[in-house]
């Protein structure tokens, strides 16, 4: 499918154009995803390999939408991820899950009956009634989850107060929710299974091992393999596993065998399974050219969540091979055992689905997390990048433990999360760059800036925990922390690149030292992130999750001292999982959630702006909570230049 | 390159000369494993394929006169990896070509590098061929699958330097790395290096020169 990647910029375009004045993300900032990798079709990218990527056209802003029908096995970035401002627009959230319903039928043409769509939705409904508004489920349903009454006046009051930064004298996150009804026990939205999950997460990431030569532990490996609380599995059009995350091709073969059934039943019948729910698990599946992949979740994850994650193993797929070589393959031999040339890479898949099962907030928003500095300090750094910047630099990346410190690019090319996602996930989830005692030279595909050709990425990583008399060569033993480490990396489109690249290396860390840079970054990463009391003294809010949405970047404070330790955090991360749901799905025009739990009361908040969610502990009231909802928004309004990076160094 | 290089000898005669050295060789073999030994003294029993390649340097004495800087490329041993090869020994003053003595395909794919070496990399490449992961053998001797007759036999053969090593132990690391520095043009490195210029693209070329004269076999190392 060459011009994929067109094909659902097409589905969501028309959706997408109008409310991106609202956010400014016109503006050619950092994460500003919106244009780049979308205006390419399939037919500019055809390019040799190891050519420089072409610069890519400016995007149409407006498309009729029936231009060109959505192909199959498309594509793309999560849509949040590439079009935040997508949501933002109360007026096409009930376009939202037709566009899921088209984008997402990889094979599907757009005329699905729907009648047989009728029988995904009931897969859907029967799992849980609380996701009514996701994808798979149409528009329709979402309705009868929670009635609102005053749904429309209260958009309408959002709209007008909320479109605009909050007036300090106005409590609009109050007000806006006092025109909500609020429900009595909302936490059944929380999955009933959520404390098993808590238990069995400290599990989960243990290794289960090899069916033996007799077959005789089979039966104990399949019990430790079905307590997992999520499963992926990637594998061919024609069935040849690829990736699982848990067991061996013995042990779960089976279970390959009967998913290829039930996924090529329903693609011969032209209407491509998209999920169902058994065994207390979520089934959901997404079909991408020559790849099916699954995933398997008890975490109460919505289908869009998850199919979201799963574009974002593709995503590595794609990185590892590119489109073009992966879709070469298959079609010289449809039973190629893609595990070959993805040998080695199942860490970085393992490191994507664990992020995933731990709960990123990060995955959940689409968006990046920035290292907290003064603007003049973010400036400083900036401006010494685009000092030392070297001739055949195309990104530059200086990223403190996994949050970004600064950007170097050029003004026509902006970096997609997605990409940066995988990125990370390379750097400070996989042990092998950061653990191999040197600088890297790797050559990967960034799919999401272009998914046919290859970059090469030049890393080098160092301590902030300790000064080392040694120059910036040095590097902390290699079972050193990851918080306190320090990459920089630079990417370019030329092979051989690396000692250019390593020039600029050694250029920018002598400047930054020189100019003190190098001490505001790293005092910063050790300060690491500010607890909630120190953001908003005396709030009741315990945790929150802050997305700019036009600046396709988040902010969070500490998770210490409520949520400690995996089984917390996870916790956590499933009230962040619902909440965000509730306001992305439903196609009722919902702009503030407020939920009332056992555990924890939380609000979700939504403007074309922002998104914001907060947790707090189970007795807080509900205006408590709206008051630490605005104060937060206040601090963000005051420091907002120095916990995103707004534009960065541009060239 | 335009690596800082430290150019030409020291105050009182000292020499001081600056290497490419590449490994290649199988996936799982042990060559991060070899070069994070000789680089850290460190070991890790569980060890990430490597992605890319990993560029590391490391400083040798051969004796009070004498410092030999390695500039070390550690390749990935992983197919999919197998085109950029020529990248990272087309300069190489030097290449450690490892194999897994409880593997014996690795002793073939082994094999093949040191032919494409031949073949393809500069004409006066020192290759060295180190047979690792020696201490499993030390442990249950019926895991060797490389006689080290046979690898020795084929290393003189072929112009080798030959190695048994072990990572983990550090059995012989040290050595296989000495006896290649010692095997080095070092005069001539290190008179160049005094008046080359640093910073060209591409780099000094420091492979070259004629086959140094003064290069002594290494300790415990065939002497080819
Ligand atoms: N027992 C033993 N294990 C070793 C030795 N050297 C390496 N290993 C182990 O072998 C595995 C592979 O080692 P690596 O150093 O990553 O192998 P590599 O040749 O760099 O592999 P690629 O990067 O994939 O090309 C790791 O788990 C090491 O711990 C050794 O001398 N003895
Ligand atoms: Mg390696």
């Amino acid at each position: 499918m060459p011009d994929d990647s067109s094909a659902d910029h097409e589905a969501t375009q028309p959706f997408g154009v109008a409310p991106r004045t609202t956010d400014g993300s016109e503006q050619p900032e950092v994460g500003n995803k919106v244009g780049d990798g979308d205006g390419a079709d399939g037919d500019d990218m055809e390019q040799s390999r190891e050519l420089p990527p072409p610069p890519l056209p400016p995007r149409p802003s407006l498309h009729v939408p029936s231009s060109r029908p959505p192909a199959s096995g498309s594509f793309r970035l999560s849509k949040r991820t590439s079009r935040p401002q997508l949501l933002s627009q109360p007026t096409t959230a009930l376009s939202v899950a037709d566009v899921h319903t088209q984008g997402r039928g990889e094979n599907a043409t757009a005329t699905s009956s729907s009648a047989s769509r009728a029988v995904s939705r009931k897969h859907s409904a029967s799992h849980s009634g609380r996701f009514l508004g996701n994808s798979d489920s149409g528009g329709e349903d979402s309705a009868s989850v929670i009635s609102y009454a005053p749904t429309l006046d209260a958009r309408l009051d959002g709209e007008s107060l909320l479109g605009d930064v909050p007036a300090e004298a106005t409590t609009p996150a109050w007000r806006a929710l006092s025109a909500q009804i609020e429900r009595d026990n909302p936490f059944e939205t929380v999955p009933p299974e959520s404390d098993v999950a808590t238990l069995q997460i400290q599990h989960e990431f243990d290794e289960i091992g090899s069916v033996d030569a007799h077959g005789s532990n089979e039966e104990t490996l399949l019990e430790a393999w079905k307590t997992k609380l999520k499963h992926f599995f990637i594998l061919s059009a024609s069935g040849k596993p690829i990736y699982s995350r848990h067991g061996d091709d013995q042990l779960i073969s089976n279970y390959i065998g009967i998913a290829q059934t039930i996924i090529s039943f329903y693609q011969g019948a032209d209407d491509p399974l998209r999920g169902f729910t058994a065994g207390g698990a979520r089934f959901v599946m997404l079909s991408k050219g020559p790849l099916n992949l699954v995933a398997v979740s008890r975490l109460g994850e919505s289908d869009a969540q998850l199919r979201t994650q799963l574009e974002s193993l593709y995503m590595q797929i794609l990185s590892t091979l590119t489109l073009p070589s992966m879709e070469k393959m298959f079609s010289n031999r449809p039973s190629t055992d893609l595990r070959r040339p993805l040998q080695g890479t199942d860490v970085l898949l393992d490191g994507l689905a664990d992020g995933f099962t731990r709960g990123s907030p990060s995955t959940l928003l689409s968006a990046l997390e920035c290292l907290r500095l003064r603007k003049t300090h973010r400036r400083a750094i900036n401006d010494t990048l685009l000092r030392v910047r070297s001739p055949n630099l195309l990104y530059g990346l200086i990223v403190a433990a996994g949050r970004l410190v600064s950007v170097v690019r050029p003004k026509k090319h902006s970096l997609h999360p997605g990409d940066l996602h995988l990125i990370f996930n390379m750097l400070f989830e996989a042990g092998s760059v950061r653990a191999g005692g040197g600088e890297n030279w790797i050559p990967l595909c960034l799919p999401g800036f272009n998914n046919t050709g290859y970059l090469y990425m030049y890393v080098s990583f160092f301590s902030t925990s300790e000064r080392d008399g040694s120059g910036p060569h040095e590097r902390p033993a290699a079972t050193g922390g990851k918080d306190d480490e320090l990459a920089i990396v630079l990417i370019s489109a030329q092979k051989e690149g690396f000692y250019e690249l390593r020039k600029m290396r050694d250029d920018l860390v002598e400047q930054l030292e020189n100019n003190g840079s190098m001490d505001v970054i790293k005092s910063a990463i050790r300060k690491g992130h500010a607890s909630c009391s120190d953001i908003v003294p005396g709030t009741v809010l315990r945790h929150f999750l802050y997305k700019s949405r036009g600046n396709v970047q988040f902010t969070m404070p500490s998770f210490e001292p409520y949520f400690h330790g995996l089984g917390h955090r996870r916790k956590l991360m499933s009230l962040y999982q619902t909440l965000h749901e509730s306001i992305h799905s439903r196609t009722a025009h919902l702009k503030v959630q407020h939920c009332v739990g056992r555990d924890a009361t939380a609000l979700a908040w939504e403007t074309p702006l922002f998104e914001l969610y907060c947790v707090a502990g189970p007795q807080a009231t509900r205006a408590s909570l709206a008051q630490g909802a605005n104060r937060i928004v206040q601090w963000i309004r005051r420091e907002e230049e120095r916990v995103f990076i707004i534009g960065g160094a541009v060239f | 390159m335009a690596a800082r290089m430290q150019q030409g000898g020291r105050p009182g005669g000292a020499r001081f000369a600056q290497f490419k050295l590449v490994l290649l060789g199988e996936s799982a073999v042990g060559k991060s494993s070899l070069v994070l030994r000789f680089v850290k003294d460190q070991f890790d029993d569980y060890r990430e394929s490597t992605i890319g390649a990993a560029f590391l340097t490391q400083t040798i004495a051969l004796d009070d006169q004498t410092t030999v800087k390695f500039e070390i490329w550690d390749t990935a041993g992983q197919e999919r990896y197998k085109s950029l090869a020529p990248m990272y020994y087309r300069n190489a003053n030097c290449a450690v070509v490892v194999y897994d003595i409880t593997q014996a395909s690795s002793l073939d794919k082994a094999k093949s590098w040191v032919k494409e070496l031949q073949r393809q990399a500069n004409e006066n490449i020192i290759i060295a061929l180190a047979g690792n992961k020696a201490d499993l053998v030390a442990e249950q001797p019926d895991k060797r699958a490389v006689q080290t007759a046979d690898a020795e036999a084929y290393a003189r053969e072929s112009n080798l330097l030959f190695f048994e090593t072990s990572a983990k132990t550090a059995e012989n690391v040290k050595e296989l790395f000495t006896a290649i520095a010692k095997k080095l043009p070092i005069e001539q490195a290190s008179q160049r290096g005094m008046r080359g210029p640093a910073g060209r693209p591409g780099g000094v070329d420091l492979g070259n020169r004629q086959e140094a004269g003064g290069a002594a076999g290494g300790p415990g190392g065939c002497n080819c």
